[in-house]
């Protein structure tokens, strides 16, 4: 399927309550582009992450997204994303199958099976998909997470502190998967491990 | 259609999970029972009236609801899978899913609470159908009005407190109809008898669905 993706950020601001985190951000996105979004703890990147997800609301400025030249309802923007983030979890209750075939029943992905088995072996964890997830050590979820994040091939891959509790390997498989990524479509990382800003073709440093 | 499937998945979801835990049935039954208890103890089987018997099982049946339907989304806020919820669905959706699960939960109470009502209270009444059609349509309301505030509710410190003091009055129609749907029961047998009460939930029911349908969206996102 061809995509001609854009995503363009207008003076955006967000506040809470009298606190102002940034405000007159500006910039687009576009197919085989990347952005990597720095600035120091508290600077705001996670709500500019949170934001650009549409999981909160800007106070001033807007987010909008573009599929072929058409605005993509904000509604509907969740279903071109895929998240990393460590304030995303998933239902630690169920194993890690049972959470992604309840994420690939919501997102209509067909074949979901062989492609979460294909994702868990990619990230390192084939043979534990029928763990419960509260089983799972700090880099497993974080692993988990990926495959949740790529599991409906997503337009926009969007990474938050992207390495986070990953050992050398699980670094190097996070690695591919950037680059992999930003080839063709678009990808967006918040960090401030100088080893991950790299693969930030442009960037963008938040605070108020 | 998708939304009522996507709904459909949210419900089979919440079910495995509340199979796992057993955290929302064990607080409303828990809570039933010895509630039920302790009112049969205090006031003895024969010495009250229908018309307080009927208010009784009310109030055990709201203050039971109380104690668990905030659950199903105080759980997604406490364990940080509401973002992830909000990833994969439309909020119509995650209402509709949430909303269907409460309603069987107190479905699944009165079944359990109504019999033991009826043998601990020596209660009786004349319309079983009548009675049976109330706690349907009251419960679709209940779980509604619930589900919506405890969608309000979820990102609160207090949460417990505020669900109950914010349900009371939004949920005080439900009750009013309910009790004096029930009183009716007791002595008649016809629909048309609690035609009245019937109407006042069907239609408390409707608006709730409907305004949660409008509104859930600014509820559910921040």
């Amino acid at each position: 399927m061809k995509y001609d993706m854009q995503i363009i950020v207008r003076s955006l601001g967000k506040n809470f309550g009298a606190q102002k985190v940034f405000k007159n951000l500006n910039f687009e996105l576009s197919d085989g582009q990347s952005l990597a979004i720095t600035g120091p703890n508290g600077s705001g990147k996670t709500t500019l992450v949170r934001i650009l997800c549409t999981l909160i609301r800007p106070s001033e400025g807007a987010v909008q997204y573009y599929d072929n030249g058409s605005v993509i309802k904000l509604e509907d923007v969740y279903s071109y994303i895929g998240l990393v983030g460590p304030y995303l979890e998933l239902y630690e209750e169920l194993t890690a199958l049972e959470n992604l075939r309840f994420f690939a029943r919501m997102r209509g992905i067909k074949d979901a099976f062989n492609r979460s088995m294909n994702l868990l072996q990619r990230l390192g964890l084939d043979g534990r998909g029928d763990d419960p997830v509260k089983n799972y050590s700090s880099g497993m979820r974080q692993r988990l997470k990926y495959v949740f994040a790529l599991l409906h091939e997503p337009h926009v891959l969007i990474l938050d502190e992207p390495t986070s509790n990953l050992d050398v390997q699980g670094v190097n498989t996070v690695y591919g998967i950037m680059t992999e990524q930003k080839k063709d479509k678009i990808l967006i990382l918040a960090t401030n491990d100088q080893a991950d800003v790299k693969y930030g073709d442009q960037q963008i440093a938040v605070g108020p | 259609m998708q939304l009522v499937l996507k709904a459909w998945f949210i419900f089979q979801k919440d079910l495995k999970q509340e199979f796992k835990t057993r955290y929302s049935i064990n607080a409303i039954l828990l809570f039933a029972i010895v509630t039920l208890v302790t009112v049969s103890f205090s006031i003895g089987t024969f010495a009250a009236s229908a018309e307080i018997k009927s208010s009784l099982l009310w109030i055990i049946l709201f203050f039971a609801a109380m104690s668990g339907l905030a659950h199903i989304f105080v759980r997604e806020e406490e364990k940080h899978t509401a973002d992830t919820l909000k990833l994969v669905a439309q909020p119509m959706s995650i209402f509709l899913g949430k909303f269907l699960f409460n309603f069987i939960l107190l479905i699944v109470l009165e079944i359990i609470t109504l019999p033991l009502f009826f043998a601990v209270m020596n209660f009786s009444v004349e319309g079983v159908t009548v009675l049976l059609s109330v706690l349907l349509i009251g419960s679709i309301g209940l779980s509604a009005g619930a589900t919506m505030i405890a969608a309000i509710i979820a990102k609160a410190s207090a949460k417990g407190a505020l669900f109950t003091v914010l349900s009371f009055p939004i949920l005080l129609p439900v009750l009013i109809a309910g009790i004096s749907g029930t009183k009716i029961a007791v002595y008649e047998s016809t629909f048309k008898a609690a035609g009245a009460e019937l109407q006042m939930l069907f239609a408390y029911a409707v608006v709730v669905i409907t305004a949660a349908l409008l509104l859930f969206d600014f509820v559910w996102k921040e």
